[in-house]
């Protein structure tokens, strides 16, 4: 099924940071966008980066995983983003636009596919894992829930959709293939974030830690909540009745906290 | 009389000597403050306390707090009494503004990260002149959700809307709700958790909804000040507090020394919304995929079992991920990635349920994170019954087999499971109880 020519996906990429050495790369969840934006489309799928066009910032490693080309939107560092992917946007016609959760650097707030969603008046699905099928101008989107799990969703095209850490590893990029690769500009007025250039940016401070303080009003309490062993308050025990009914008890509990369906 | 002090040296020979009868009579006489030759005030500092059965001074300092009086008798002394105390109540009459937190409900329970934005609404409430209210929306089925104790004055709470029960993934529904919140009380603040279990979601489409520029993973807020995190943990962005704030865990400490009333709130229009995204509901996923520390429903095995074959249909049947005590891994029956306790895995399952194992401190350890632990053993004093909030005292191989049965019926026929006959069980358990 897949790819499939006639679809038209589009991801938006920026430029990533390594969690601990901070070194630019491709950013992890764009990248798996990416991944997915090729595996549904193929080489007809399109990437596209609001952003200077600072290849080493990233853009290469997007290219080395072997597309011909990314869509530049000329902007500078301090601009906002969201009017000039809107523009852009408006002008094309995407039946899917993939993005991060969250992005690597700067604010991180995630809020661009929401705006653009919101501006379109496209659904949006968030934390996506994997896109099953497309049919009839539907698709099935496979949301990654919290604790490894799974649910499937319907969702008409147009569509914006969050690609979470869950989904399909992004291939390896090569460095012949990000050679080759080319960026296309397109000609954009990116308007300043205002509300940004007040704000301060410093270096992460350590969160305190949240000490366990037993509020006790008496020595002999908070003795008592220092060394007492964790346990619950004492639940309820079935010694009597036979196997059956016990393994009816628990069944019950299991069906009541929706473990077992 | 004249008021020159005079000693009675046969009192102090008997104050003395704690072994006289009427020692304990005379000393009590005394305690009060005394006058001392010159005419200042004394305390007596050994006049503390009383003597115990073998003579030897003991000193109560719990002030009165634990049952015993201090000082006044050996005898009678009640042991420290674990009574409820009733926490005061704080009312808000006639708010001048709300402060709107939207609770996660993982599961119907309020989630610690929800007492934690809970808590930093009340911060924010206590920090401005007017009076305000904190009042938490609970979109979805709410159970054993203590609202009046976590801190909320006013409860929004909506289990449907236009008949679409708000389960699952309706984040459609749940925006139009906050927003018939928003034009009947229009909160000075939106607080949500910043959580992957549907508030950054939620907050974040609100924000787009309502124009506002939301603080997210902000972790230290008073009413003019924001920081929020930035980009991989490694930034810090002080910003001027916005009206929507996506807050980390442990932003604040959640309320505990006050009652809240939760009055109800009914939202004057319902809105009508037609949703465009479609639940198909969840996705079987294979368990023993799942990494255990994240895997919410797990089925351990310990010394206990002696049928393995079965164990692992069981947790198949019933769609659990297999865990193990570290016996059982050490036998070579379990590998050793599917340890969990102190040297293996710490769990954070919602379900434990512990086949044939002790509880030794070590696997408790483990599973100190675990909402609901039910166990399986034979011998009904070890310490996993103290633990679990449901034990069957019975064999394993037996118990897994009667489990095995009835997931089996389940599958054939889910809707028709016995559902009077448990309940009749949970009653009956509680009286055994
Ligand atoms: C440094 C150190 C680290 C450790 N770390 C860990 C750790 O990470 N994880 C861990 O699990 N342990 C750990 N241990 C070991 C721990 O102390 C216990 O030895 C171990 O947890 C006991 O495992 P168990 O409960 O399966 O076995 P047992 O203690 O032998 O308990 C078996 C239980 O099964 C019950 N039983 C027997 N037959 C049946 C039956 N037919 N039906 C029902 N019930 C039955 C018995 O009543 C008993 O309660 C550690 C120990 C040390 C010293």
């Amino acid at each position: 099924m897949w790819p499939d020519p006639d679809l038209k996906v589009a991801s938006l990429v920026s430029n990533g940071q390594h969690p601990k050495s901070g070194r630019s790369r491709r950013a992890s969840q764009d990248a798996r966008a990416v991944e997915l934006g090729l595996k549904m489309a193929g080489a007809a799928s399109r990437v596209i980066h609001v952003g200077d066009g600072d290849r080493e910032g990233g853009l290469d490693q997007y290219l080395g995983m072997g597309l011909p080309e990314i869509t530049l939107l000329n902007a500078d560092e301090q601009a906002d983003a969201v009017p000039v992917l809107l523009e852009y946007l408006k002008g094309a016609s995407f039946d899917i636009v993939l993005t991060g959760v969250h992005a690597e650097q700067g604010e991180a707030s995630g809020m661009v596919p929401y705006l653009l969603a919101e501006q379109l008046g496209w659904p949006l699905v968030s934390h996506i894992a994997d896109i099953r099928k497309v049919e009839g101008g539907r698709a099935e989107v496979l949301q990654a829930l919290p604790r490894g799990q799974r649910r499937l969703l319907r969702v008409p095209l147009p569509f914006i959709a969050t690609v979470d850490s869950a989904a399909a590893d992004a291939r390896q990029y090569a460095f012949g293939a990000a050679r080759r690769g080319r960026l296309v500009d397109a000609i954009t007025d990116a308007p300043v974030d205002q509300a940004r250039q007040e704000w301060t940016c410093a270096p992460a401070k350590p969160r305190p830690k949240r000490l366990h303080v037993a509020k006790a009003k008496s020595a002999a309490d908070r003795f008592k909540a220092a060394t007492a062993k964790p346990q619950g308050q004492g639940g309820s025990v079935i010694r009597e009745g036979t196997d059956q009914e016990k393994a009816t008890a628990i069944m019950e509990l299991l069906v009541s906290e929706g473990v077992v369906r | 009389m004249s008021d020159t002090p005079r000693r009675n040296p046969r009192m102090e020979w008997i104050l003395r000597n704690r072994l006289h009868p009427e020692h304990e009579m005379l000393a009590a006489a005394r305690n009060g403050p005394t006058r001392g030759p010159t005419g200042l005030l004394r305390k007596n500092p050994h006049a503390v306390g009383f003597i115990g059965p073998h003579g030897i001074r003991r000193i109560d300092r719990s002030a009165g707090l634990s049952g015993g009086a201090s000082g006044s008798s050996s005898g009678g002394r009640g042991r420290s009494t674990g009574a409820k105390v009733e926490l005061p109540l704080h009312r808000v009459d006639n708010p001048d503004f709300y402060v709107a937190v939207v609770v996660d409900l993982v599961a119907g329970r309020l989630s610690s990260h929800d007492r934690d934005i809970l808590g930093q609404a009340r911060l924010l409430v206590q920090g401005a002149e007017e009076q305000g209210a904190v009042v938490a929306v609970a979109l979805g089925e709410a159970r054993e959700a203590n609202f009046e104790l976590a801190g909320a004055d006013r409860l929004v709470s909506l289990t449907e809307l236009n008949g679409r029960p708000l389960s699952g993934y309706c984040p459609e529904h749940r925006l139009a709700v906050l927003e018939a919140v928003e034009s009947q009380l229009a909160p000075r603040f939106w607080l949500f958790p910043d959580s992957i279990h549907g508030g950054a979601d939620l907050g974040s489409r609100l924000s787009a909804r309502l124009g506002e520029r939301p603080a997210v993973h902000a972790w230290k807020v008073d009413a003019q000040q924001t920081v929020c995190r930035g980009g991989t943990q490694r930034t810090d962005w002080h910003r001027p507090t916005a009206r929507v704030l996506l807050l980390a865990e442990e932003c604040a400490l959640p309320v505990d020394e006050t009652r809240h009333e939760a009055k109800p709130i009914e939202l004057d229009t319902l809105p009508d919304v037609s949703a465009l995204i479609e639940d198909l509901g969840p996705v079987d996923v294979d368990p023993s995929k799942i990494a255990l520390g994240e895997a919410e429903f797990i089925l351990s095995a310990g010394n206990g079992i002696r049928d393995w074959d079965q164990f692992h249909a069981v947790a198949t049947a019933l769609g659990a991920t297999e865990g193990a005590s570290r016996v059982a891994v050490d036998d070579g029956h379990m590998p050793r990635g599917r340890q969990v306790g102190a040297t293996g895995t710490w769990v954070t399952a919602r379900v434990y349920v512990a086949v044939g194992i002790s509880g030794a401190i070590q696997h408790l350890q483990g599973i100190g994170q675990c909402d609901k632990v039910i166990a399986i053993n034979l011998d009904d004093s070890c310490d996993m019954i103290k633990r679990a909030d449901l034990s069957v005292i019975g064999d394993s191989q037996a118990i897994l087999g009667e489990l095995l049965r009835l997931a089996a019926a389940r599958q054939d026929n889910p809707d028709t499971a016995s559902d009077d006959a448990a309940t009749d069980m949970t009653e009956e358990a509680r009286h055994v109880a």
